[in-house]
């Protein structure tokens, strides 16, 4: 624990022993003094830079001033007033990257731990039933279909209902949610706190219609002939990518979206009970180093791999995963294996995967995207054995939507192109925002996106 | 929830559901499916559209019992509910006028195949079909698929009804007839696609299989229905789910389709011992 600074509240943990056997919360919360102590390190700068350190702009020292005088109920509302997800932001925000980075304590070392007082403040409310900020404004007559009900979806609707707008939002699965539901696995982020979340948007007015496929079901441009004033669309990334070399489609191996699917929207980690299967050998290998192979091999471990191995071909320094996930998952006993990179899937007479050829790489010089580029050594090949593979390489759009919409224009990378100012789109009245913008990105950018819209379709609607 | 409007039990093993789903009827086309999935514990499983009633926004299916899911969904009664039903997925068939089509089809598939064969008509074409059971007793809507076709043709593989043998052998006989074949549409189980391809492909007649992976979403999200056609990977539900059936990597289809098999029986076997016990 050397690496957490002394001078915040540490969070308490589950121990990794008992975690890696069970699909609980890993991190526990705060208890009523440990956020209060927390709380009274804030020295309340006028200036705020934490606030801008917030995509969504959480009052940040006004809902810990709240807290601290014990005034909970104000919290909630503080807080609920910019952030309809607190919850969950509290919980898998970057917030080292983000409101805490720019905190003015963070130059003394030690950043107030905003995240966790956020966290303590959505689980009050949980407990407590408080229904204080629900408040919405008179009816508009307009309405408004929000497709996909992840962080972006969820929070143009809440936005937009608090205006009085009447919202639809059209959702292909059966639960509401998007990533925090299917992706972002049970011990991170409980899903009945995603569930809290969803009914709180629920309860401003807004109807959420499941089962409905977008482009499929009904098309955006159907949307708008049966009276929708306005559309946002926040369908995210969930297009899998492969490594497209053979032995891809083998027995056993999956993609992340498919392993993480299958175990957190479908419970198979609770299967024979829930009736979609999964299948997990003995020796597993997760291919990337973000944070969604994390989650895919730290599931892994949870359902009894005897070895997880992450293989990345470039070096620690340059893993986007963030640092306490990856500790995290280090604490697992997850084995790191860098510089690696696999050439093809090695499968037996049945069709199953029976091992990886791997060849080692050395780092050259910098790409675009300024991390060193990985080359692979001449030579190096050897060859792992594996009975289990998770191809985590990352996702982008679905092309669902914008290949059944005229008008809807995309990049070479699939991204829908819009305002950044507005997040309009190409097509007339249809705003857009999420990861299916940006590609794969953050819950609270997604949220930042949503609002941005949310004020856009407002000021368009108010000027019609 | 999605009601339940009609049961039909087609044969012992094969049933039809008519559901009420007005967003599905008014938009399905033949050669589409659904997702489904019974309850909240339940698995999200495809079903081919057998038809649609867009006065009475219904839509029916019909399925096979083969493991835990289609055997609960077999208990399901007309006025009960079902949990989730999402579609119309994948793309349609392409319905044009080639000329003479054979449509082929085994099994549960001749439920798919009707309104196939119905558009392909109603296209102007002139419309062959075979169908063939393993045995007179599974054996269903001989009448429905008549209508239809110009020429109908039933095998059984032992020859309890119509010509005794598997589809092939009259695919093959009309393949090397004097009529010219424009299109075969053939639809069943995988190993009768694979072999429906293998006979048509010396005589370079445009085949169209639907393909039957394992799926989980079924909008593009998952991956889980991959195969390889003409050497590229495709996601059945999005691409698909029909293809060029000669270009098809049916071995590795096959392989995949087992990846669950010991935890399908698990699952089943536990459900059996359930029902007989409570
Ligand atoms: C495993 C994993 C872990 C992650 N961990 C973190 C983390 O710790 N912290 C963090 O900040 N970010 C994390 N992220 C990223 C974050 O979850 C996403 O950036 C965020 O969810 C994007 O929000 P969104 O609303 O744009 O899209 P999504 O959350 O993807 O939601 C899109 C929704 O649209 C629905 N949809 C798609 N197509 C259609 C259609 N045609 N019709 C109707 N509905 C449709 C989808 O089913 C989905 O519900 C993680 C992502 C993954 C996959
Ligand atoms: C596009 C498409 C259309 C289909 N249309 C029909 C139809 O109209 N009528 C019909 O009877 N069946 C159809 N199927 C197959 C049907 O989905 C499976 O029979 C069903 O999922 C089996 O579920 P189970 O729980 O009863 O059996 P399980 O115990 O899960 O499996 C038994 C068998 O079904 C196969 N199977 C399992 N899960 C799936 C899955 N998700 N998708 C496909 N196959 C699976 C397995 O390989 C196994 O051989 C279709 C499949 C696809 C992909
Ligand atoms: S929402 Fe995220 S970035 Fe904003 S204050 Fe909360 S933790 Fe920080
Ligand atoms: S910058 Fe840090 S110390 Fe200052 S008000 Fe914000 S949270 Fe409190
Ligand atoms: S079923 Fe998931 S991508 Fe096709």
């Amino acid at each position: 624990m050397a690496k957490l600074d002394l001078n915040r509240v540490p969070m308490p943990k589950q121990e990794p022993e008992a975690r890696s056997e069970n699909y609980d919360e890993v991190a526990l919360g705060y208890s009523d003094e440990e956020a209060l102590a927390e709380a009274n390190r804030c020295i309340q700068c006028k200036k705020r830079p934490c606030v801008q350190g917030c995509p969504v702009g959480v009052d940040i020292p006004e809902f810990i001033d709240a807290l601290r005088n014990n005034d909970m109920p104000e919290a909630v509302r503080s807080l609920k007033a910019k952030n309809a997800l607190p919850g969950v932001c509290g919980r898998v925000c970057p917030q080292e990257t983000q409101c805490e980075e720019v905190c003015t304590l963070a130059k003394k070392g030690a950043p107030m731990a905003i995240g966790r007082l956020e966290r303590y403040v959505a689980d009050w409310e949980l407990n407590h039933q408080n229904d204080s900020n629900r408040e919405v404004a008179p009816a508009t007559g307009s309405r408004i279909a929000v497709v996909g009900s992840g962080p972006a979806g969820l929070t143009a609707a809440a936005d937009l209902a608090k205006r009085g707008h009447q919202v639809t939002i059209f959702e292909s699965l059966h639960v509401a949610g998007g990533v925090l539901m299917y992706g972002i696995p049970e011990f991170r982020l409980p899903k009945r706190i995603v569930q809290a979340e969803v009914d709180y948007v629920r309860s401003l007015g807004v109807e959420i219609k499941l089962d409905s496929v977008i482009g499929k079901t009904l098309t955006v441009d159907e949307l708008q002939e049966v009276g929708y004033d306005a559309v946002f669309l926040g369908t995210g990334a969930g297009l899998p990518m492969f490594l497209n070399i053979p032995g891809e489609n083998l027995n056993g191996v999956y993609s992340a979206n498919e392993f993480l699917t299958r175990i957190n929207l479908m419970k198979a980690y609770l299967f024979p009970e829930y009736d979609t299967p999964i299948k997990v050998g003995k020796k597993v290998a997760v291919i990337g180093g973000g944070n969604v192979a994390m989650d895919a091999a730290r599931c892994a471990v949870r359902l009894g791999a005897g070895e997880v191995h992450i293989v990345y071909r470039r070096s620690r320094n340059e893993m986007p995963a963030r640092l306490e996930e990856l500790e995290n998952a280090e604490e697992e006993g997850l084995i790191i294996n860098l510089l690696t990179n696999p050439l093809r899937f090695l499968g037996n007479d049945q069709g199953w995967v029976y091992g990886m050829e791997c060849i080692e790489m050395d780092l050259g010089e910098p790409d675009d995207s300024g991390r060193r580029q990985p080359m692979p050594r001449e030579g190096s090949d050897f060859i792992i054995d594996v009975d289990t593979v998770v191809v985590s390489l990352g996702t982008s759009p679905n092309p669902l939507v914008p290949s059944a919409t005229e008008g809807l224009n995309t990049t070479k990378r699939g991204t829908v192109i819009i305002d950044e100012g507005t997040g309009k789109t190409t097509k007339a009245k249809v705003w857009a925002g999420g990861d299916i913008v940006t590609g794969a990105a953050t819950v609270i950018s997604a949220m930042g996106a949503g609002k941005r819209a949310a004020a856009s379709i407002d000021a368009y609607l108010q000027g019609k | 929830m999605y009601q339940i409007v009609a049961k039909e039990d087609v044969t012992p093993q094969i049933h039809l559901l008519e559901i009420h789903a007005p967003d599905v009827a008014k938009k399905a086309q033949a050669g589409q499916f659904v997702v489904i999935r019974l309850d909240e514990k339940g698995e999200r499983i495809p079903l081919t559209i057998a038809d649609w009633n867009r006065q009475k926004r219904t839509v029916t299916v019909v399925f096979m019992e083969v493991g835990k899911t289609t055997r609960k969904l077999a208990n399901v009664k007309a006025g009960d509910s079902i949990a989730n039903f999402v579609g119309p997925l994948g793309r349609p068939t392409r319905i044009e006028k080639s000329g003479t089509v054979v449509c082929v089809a085994g099994g549960f598939a001749i439920a798919t195949i009707v309104p196939i064969a119905r558009a392909m008509k109603q296209a102007g074409n002139r419309v062959i079909s075979i169908m063939g059971f393993r045995t007179k007793a599974l054996m269903f809507w001989e009448d429905r698929l008549r209508r239809f076709s110009d020429q109908l043709i039933i095998t059984t593989d032992d020859g309890s009804y119509g010509r005794e043998g598997v589809v092939t052998v009259p695919l093959k006989e009309l393949l090397e007839g004097t009529q010219k074949i424009d299109r075969v549409i053939a639809i069943g189980p995988t190993v009768m696609m694979k072999f429906s391809s293998i006979t048509t492909l010396p005589f370079g007649v445009d085949t169209v299989v639907s393909l039957n992976p394992i799926m989980v979403d079924g909008t593009g999200m998952c991956g889980v229905c991959r195969v390889t056609v003409d050497g590229a990977v495709k996601f059945t539900c999005v691409d698909g789910p029909e293809f060029d059936g000669h270009k098809v990597d049916w071995d590795e289809l096959m392989a995949r389709q087992r990846t669950y098999l010991d935890e399908e029986k698990r699952s089943l076997e536990m459900w059996q011992q359930e029902q007989a016990g409570g």
